[in-house]
């Protein structure tokens, strides 16, 4: 690749791609104490612009382009129906503060997206505000921390997570001023029973469970953990980073958990856009539903012929507003989309797809690659990235490997707790055919760890760009193309 | 449906795992909640889907062009064609977060180009790579200020004329923190050094916006003075739409700048998804919440490119001590962001800016020449202004829908004794027919 230009370096004085027409008002004087003397943007053409980012976007590994193993992370396949709907023009065009007479197909679709996620976990009540899935974290045990607290038990401030959980989960314990108390797993890749008993006292404010785990497996005793924490006077809370191996397999309100989050941009096909928008509503049991930050869309009243009028309403104990508006509506738009199309045998199936392409893999390499924990898998897996025979190869050679055969590396050094992690999650909608062919090279790679090493430890060698300069991106610390003359670079 | 397999696939799959059914993976979920009905509608075709979301958008109004001129923090902006059709990549938007940077660099220089547009339109020195919204952003700002002054200083003065779903989203994050939000007690109409007496050592910051809620413009230097005297931070919430024609707050010495980019190239979704906007000196970049992207250069070639940088405040690495739980931010808007600015460029934001400015200003002094109504905003504004109207601002809402106009924002639905008030928002998306067709129902429903 030869480098590439930043738009800046494209600039030049007076070119213009789009221009707007003269104003037809009156002219009123512009406010000269306020007005700002230079504006540093780029000045290009229409094509430089189109061409910059076209080219830009050829540098990328997307979905589109290739296998995405990215555990945790859900890249499956985005349908086109999506982005079509999602731009319909009453969904596109409306103004979030419209009155709700002119808006009733984005409240109507809000109330049965609410209705539609409730059932598929089994919660009386979804907020569909959180704008991530760390966002609906910080909701969730906010919601927890306001409960306990009307209850009187200020005492209760510290939250449990098991040693394979997402990273979110602490600093979002921090966030809501709770102390973290990590739960070690068992020798099966469980929360250990007895450490969990051991910190169950009045002092519990919750446990933040995610099931099936960050290592791809069901909890099994799940049931008995939420009773574990139940009997403690604590919460429950569900990540539900892992839904796309539990769409009509199981309820995880059924499990015994209170509150968990859903990423609508893992299970529900919305596209992760290069890192966002996410899309991270709330699912609650019964007695939290006042909790849930507002506003919700509820039925407010109907007609002599019983058509319903949906609204905006704030539930009474709320924890408040978690942002601006309702939520990410695009989004919104585009779950729905899916979880119609599907229908609940369509959801069961996805579920049922995505576990039977993860333990395909995980037999396929199971020979050649450590599996810390051998059982059943769901969605996803783990493998050691690691041998005795090649000492001097990590996980990193490996997946660095794997994108010079057009293979998105899976999660790497992720979970903490198995040594030079490898995170797979193929997804459902890859085919039998791909999947061979993964297996295909991560034996290729697994022979050359061996007799190859030096290669690699170059990987990749086919990309755009090589490895990186991370030292120096830290030190250098360059975060803007041209800075304003008065501007210093950061330290 | 997405997903590829046959009958023959299945059974291979099967085969090769050693299981007799699809039914035997799933043995570990207890029996009596295993595979549970579900009441979901039944499956639909593509185009069924198609035509049952087509038939919802229909229930909305502004399924046809209608005049409208709500803003109050959602503004109607003309997008570039190109913006979504570069938007519309696959490349782009089935991405992740940029974790691998050899196959990444597409996403990793657009972003560290937005974080460009970002620095030089607020005149900081640091943008992070987006947040979720303006409200978020500003929640997130309070709580670096927070993190900068070592949670020693346990409050924050926040402008009464600041939005208040922002107010309330960071009264929402703080709730659980031993800090303390200020300023909801003044008088949102008063002059912002009013401000300056609630100021003390136990000040983190003081937040106001820039145009405030009600679309004035002040001169925020002598708050940012009596700010940085009592050490604490000055954070102005901002449009940067107006920041196309007014000064960069870094002209205030504004220490932290966040905002909404939605009018960037970003349509109003009804409220999301929008772009949350995070800058801020050099001095407190290692404190600023979410991803950075840093240019650097390959180890073999020495060729420039781009990666996430400064990590270690992040939670993946830093877990419970994290600088924020932000994990997936606003990547594709921040990209709708970076190609709008590309597109308008340096001259065509500066126009649409005045174009703005020059709309509502030609809507207020036709408004205000009307009996009956009167124009309360009596200082600068860019592109919003109030009115009170001879009767409640709800009803003069009802009477404009019918005849086909979009009316202001009620603020006396947020503002206590406003009830009589509206707040009109006037873009390049109102011309002079729109405005003249809103002055005569004005004149005629009052």
């Amino acid at each position: 690749m030869t480098e590439q230009k930043t738009i800046y370096e494209k600039s030049s004085p007076g070119r213009r791609a789009v221009r707007f027409p003269k104003p037809e008002v009156p002219l009123t004087a512009l406010p000269n104490e306020f007005l700002r003397k230079d504006l540093v943007l780029p000045e290009v053409d229409e094509l430089e612009a189109v061409r910059h980012f076209t080219n830009l976007s050829q540098l990328n590994h997307g979905v589109d382009t290739g296998f995405y193993p990215l555990g945790s992370c859900t890249m499956k396949y985005n349908p086109r129906i999506n982005e079509e709907t999602a731009r319909l023009s009453g969904f596109a065009k409306s103004h979030p503060l419209q009155p709700s007479e002119t808006v009733q197909g984005n409240l109507k679709l809000m109330y049965l997206l609410q209705k539609y996620l409730a059932e598929i976990s089994g919660f009386s009540q979804v907020t569909l505000q959180p704008a991530a899935g760390a966002h609906g974290e910080l909701t969730g045990v906010m919601i927890i921390r306001k409960y306990l607290y009307k209850k009187g038990e200020t005492q209760r401030n510290k939250i449990l997570i098991p040693d394979s959980a997402h990273g979110t989960n602490p600093a979002t314990s921090a966030m809501n001023n709770f102390k973290v108390v990590e739960i070690k797993s068992d020798a099966r890749g469980n929360i250990d029973l007895e450490a969990l008993r051991a910190e169950c006292d009045d002092t519990l404010a919750g446990l933040m469970l995610t099931n099936p785990n960050t290592l791809g497996m069901f909890e099994e005793n799940v049931q008995e953990v939420c009773k574990i924490v139940h009997d403690a006077g604590g919460l429950v809370y569900g990540d539900g980073a892992n839904m796309n191996a539990l769409l009509g397999i199981a309820k995880p309100a059924e499990f015994g958990i209170d509150i968990l989050h859903y990423n609508l941009h893992k299970t529900f096909s919305t596209p992760h856009g290069g890192g966002g928008p996410g899309s991270g509503p709330v699912g609650v049991v019964d007695f939290l539903v006042d909790y849930l930050p507002g506003p919700l869309v509820e039925i407010v009243e109907e007609d002599e012929e019983g058509n319903p009028f949906y609204d905006l309403v704030t539930p009474k104990h709320s924890i408040g507003r978690m942002k601006a508006f309702h939520g990410q509506f695009g989004m919104m738009v585009r779950a729905y989309t899916y979880i119609l199309m599907h229908g609940a045998k369509g959801l069961r199936e996805v579920s049922e797809m995505a576990v039977l392409n993860a333990n395909y893999l995980m037999h396929k390499l199971k020979d050649t690659y450590k599996i810390p924990y051998e059982r059943t898998c769901m969605h996803e897996f783990v493998i050691e990235g690691r041998w005795e025979d090649a000492p001097d190869i990590h996980a990193l050679d490996i997946s660095k490997r794997m994108m010079d055969f057009g293979i998105h590396p899976p999660t790497t050094y992720f979970p903490l707790i198995v040594k030079e992690a490898l995170m797979v999650e193929p997804t459902e909608t890859e085919n039998l055919e791909t999947l061979d062919y993964f297996v295909e090279v991560m034996l290729k790679i697994a022979k050359e760890a061996h007799e190859e090493p030096e290669i690699l430890h170059a990987a990749p060698l086919t990309t755009p760009i090589r490895r990186m300069d991370e030292v120096k991106a830290a030190k250098d610390l360059v975060l803007c193309c041209v800075w304003p003359e008065d501007a210093i670079r950061a330290e | 449906m997405f997903h590829p397999h046959t009958d023959t696939d299945r059974e291979k799959m099967l085969a090769a795992i050693g299981a007799k059914s699809l039914e035997e993976l799933f043995e570990i979920v207890p029996e009596d909640i295993r595979f549970p009905d579900l009441d979901l509608p039944k499956t639909h075709s593509e185009m069924e889907a198609y035509n049952a979301l087509y038939g919802l958008h229909t229930k909305n109004v502004p399924g046809i062009r209608m005049p409208n001129f709500l803003g109050a923090g959602a503004y109607r902006h003309y997008v570039p064609a190109a913006v979504d059709a570069i938007l519309r990549r696959g490349e782009f938007f089935t991405a992740y977060t940029p974790y691998q940077p050899e196959i990444s660099q597409g996403t990793l220089q657009a972003i560290f180009e937005y974080q460009s547009h970002v620095i030089n339109l607020t005149g900081m020195d640091a943008s992070n790579a987006s947040h979720y919204d303006g409200a978020t952003a500003a929640a997130e700002a309070v709580n670096m200020a927070y993190g900068i002054s070592r949670k020693k200083k346990k409050k924050a003065i926040i402008s009464p004329a600041l939005h208040p779903h922002y107010r309330e989203t960071i009264d929402t994050y703080f709730k659980p923190a031993d800090f303390d939000i200020g300023g909801e007690d003044l008088d949102p109409w008063s002059n912002p050094d009013t401000l300056i007496d609630s100021i003390d050592e136990d000040t983190a910051c003081v937040v106001v916006q820039y145009p405030d809620f009600f679309g004035r413009v002040f001169d925020y230097t002598a708050l940012g003075k009596a700010a940085h005297e009592a050490g604490s931070l000055l954070v102005m919430v901002v449009n940067p739409m107006a920041l196309g024609m007014l000064k960069a707050p870094s002209e205030f010495d504004a220490d932290i700048v966040c905002g909404e980019g939605q009018p960037f190239g970003i349509g109003l979704s009804y409220g999301g998804p929008y772009l949350g906007m995070l800058a801020t000196k050099k001095k407190h970049v290692r404190s600023l919440a979410g991803r950075i992207v840093g240019e650097t250069e390959d180890l073999v070639e020495r060729k420039r490119g781009y990666v996430l940088t400064l990590s270690a405040r992040e939670q993946h690495i830093r877990r419970e001590r994290a600088s924020s739980n932000i994990c997936s931010n606003q990547g594709l808007m921040a990209l709708a962001a970076t190609i709008y600015l590309t597109m308008v460029g340096k001259e065509g934001l500066r126009e649409v800016a005045e174009l703005c400015y020059q709309n509502a200003h030609y809507a207020a002094s036709q408004i205000a020449g009307l009996d009956n109504f009167e124009l309360v905003t009596d200082q600068t504004f860019f592109n919003e202004f109030v009115v009170k109207c001879p009767k409640p601002a709800e009803e003069i809402n009802k009477a404009l829908l019918e005849k086909g106009i979009i009316g202001g924002y009620e603020i006396g639905k947020d503002f206590d004794g406003m009830e009589n008030h509206l707040m009109f928002a006037v873009t390049e998306l109102n011309p002079k027919e729109d405005i003249d067709a809103l002055v005569s129902a004005l004149k005629e429903v009052a």
